[in-house]
């Protein structure tokens, strides 16, 4: 699973993917996640980062970070 | 290093269309106390769910509406509709400020007398009043309102029977250019029944025919309705007037007026919508003053108003349970209180604030109760910031008919408190327990031993 090659972000949560013409925005923690994951940084990575920054519980996390791939998934912006 | 604040990540598809020509809302509001008193502090002290009612709030709508009719019309008298919201703290609130007492049943009948309300001023409605029920509320003189001949001739008998001579009205449906027409309670006054209810009553010297009453639907939004009510109830007091010589003391125009609650399918929100009290006032007591009826002879004006003057002095408390993503990738969050206990999400968009501060992003939601059952949604969408399990809602506008509708039905039914002048809580219902509600079941005795 990885983060299509083509679509741009930005830092401040603005998301396009040229291939269809949709625009997304996302909120500052989806756009940090976002920037991992297009370092190709490793799901427990990505954890780690956000666990050592933010005041939220692992297990929390782990279930929102699946919600989030979920999204990117029904929007259609990961490789499968 | 102190940490940031979490916020759980999301991503919304923007898209381009017509622009609202409304706008969007600028920030959330948040709710984080009720007239001083923290919503976590009340969850914390009371559970979760909640229901809260403001005792400051009442007084102020009573006020508010008493003030309006009284500096149209010389003789106004509100009786509070025990229905809406029989709580007896709130009930004798409503006494305390002069209401009497508008109920549509034996148990209601009971809970007013109780409440220290004279039978004289309690008016009966509705169409289930058994013999027993009419004797008692025509020995303490209460008013009694006709709904039905079954009732009229029921009335004729036990006053005859007994020896009484009840305080009489009917319940008079009319045309009034409404739709769905509330023809189903009492007798109908464009197709004679209602005159021929009233011939029969004063032709009986054993029933005093003192009030006329109609109740022409629920949260009327057309303020005119009411004035061709009142025109109808007018002309029927002036006929009676001039067959009979009988001077009708009072006209009851009942209930109806909205409370600013929107309800489903509205395309602006109930707060610019709905008309204000004042102008269902103009529209009744210009009605009844231009009439022509001599000074004295006006009658009492009667309003058994009751979601106008409670619904925004009640609040529901509850916490999120859990957020789940739909299975077309809409967000859904699932609540401790559903319809069971909010019985009025059935038909309003109720009014939703988060209890905490939170980020500016927000999404829209699906908001589900707690109950196993997929009609258990309490808004279908609603734009919330990002809660977590844990945090607090508040729903607005809760204080009419959901403490009377609600359901004890697959979870029990939580604490209410009120908040005194003061903001003090007080509890004024218990929670509902399993003892509780063991207490009136019964078990046959081959059934007894458990195997």
């Amino acid at each position: 699973m990885r983060f299509k090659k083509n679509i741009a972000t930005s830092d401040t949560g603005f998301i396009f993917n040229p291939g269809s013409g949709d625009s997304f925005s996302s909120n500052s923690i989806g756009s940090e996640i976002l920037a991992f994951f297009k370092e190709d940084k490793s799901r427990n990575e990505i954890i780690e980062l956000i666990c050592a920054k933010y005041d939220v519980e692992k297990n929390q996390l782990e279930k929102d970070l699946d919600d989030f791939f979920s999204q990117l998934r029904d929007h259609n912006l990961l490789d499968e | 290093m102190e940490k940031l604040r979490y916020e759980r990540p999301i991503i919304k598809k923007l898209n381009v269309g017509f622009v609202n020509k409304f706008g969007t809302q600028a920030k959330n509001e948040v709710v984080t106390n009720l007239e001083g008193v923290g919503v976590k502090e009340l969850i914390k002290e009371f559970g979760s769910p909640l229901f809260v009612i403001s005792e400051k709030q009442i007084r102020r709508n009573y006020q508010h509406a008493s003030r309006v009719f009284k500096t149209r019309y010389p003789k106004v008298q509100f009786a509070w509709s025990y229905k809406t919201n029989y709580l007896n703290a709130v009930c004798k609130v409503f006494h305390q400020e002069g209401s009497w007492a508008e109920v549509v049943s034996g148990f209601e009948y009971e809970k007013a007398l109780a409440n220290g309300v004279p039978g004289s001023k309690i008016i009966f409605n509705g169409p289930d009043k058994t013999d027993d029920q009419l004797v008692t509320a025509a020995r303490n003189n209460s008013l009694i309102h006709i709904d039905h001949f079954d009732e009229l001739y029921s009335l004729i008998k036990l006053s005859e029977e007994f020896q009484l001579k009840p305080k009489v009205a009917i319940r008079v449906n009319m045309d009034t250019g409404i739709y769905p027409r509330w023809d189903r309670f009492g007798f109908n006054y464009e197709n004679g029944q209602a005159w021929t209810a009233i011939s029969r009553i004063m032709s009986c010297e054993h029933l005093n025919l003192v009030g006329l009453h109609c109740h022409i639907g629920t949260f009327m939004m057309e303020s005119s309705a009411y004035a061709i009510a009142a025109t109808k109830l007018c002309q029927l007091s002036w006929d009676i007037s001039e067959k009979f010589g009988r001077h009708i003391q009072y006209l009851d125009l009942g209930g109806g007026f909205p409370s600013t609650n929107t309800l489903k399918g509205s395309y602006l929100p109930g707060t610019d919508t709905v008309p204000g009290i004042d102008q269902f006032a103009d529209a009744i007591t210009d009605v009844i003053l231009g009439f022509g009826f001599r000074q004295e002879e006006l009658p009492l004006l009667i309003l058994e108003t009751g979601r106008a003057l409670i619904d925004d002095a009640g609040y529901l408390l509850g916490t999120v349970l859990a957020n789940k993503r739909l299975s077309d990738g809409r967000s859904s969050t699932v609540m401790d209180f559903g319809v069971n206990s909010l019985f009025t999400s059935f038909w309003y968009d109720h009014k939703v604030t988060p209890a905490q501060e939170g980020g500016q992003y927000t999404e829209e939601t699906v908001l589900y109760g707690p109950l196993c059952m997929n009609i258990d949604v309490i808004r279908e969408n609603v734009v919330l910031p990002l809660l977590k399990k844990g945090d607090h809602l508040v729903v607005h506008k809760v204080g009419a008919y959901n403490m009377t509708q609600w359901m004890q039905f697959i979870t029990l039914r939580p604490n209410i408190v009120l908040l005194d002048q003061s903001s003090h809580p007080h509890l004024i219902r218990k929670a509902e327990t399993l003892e509780y509600l063991e207490s009136v079941e019964i078990v046959p005795h081959h059934l007894s031993k458990n195997s």
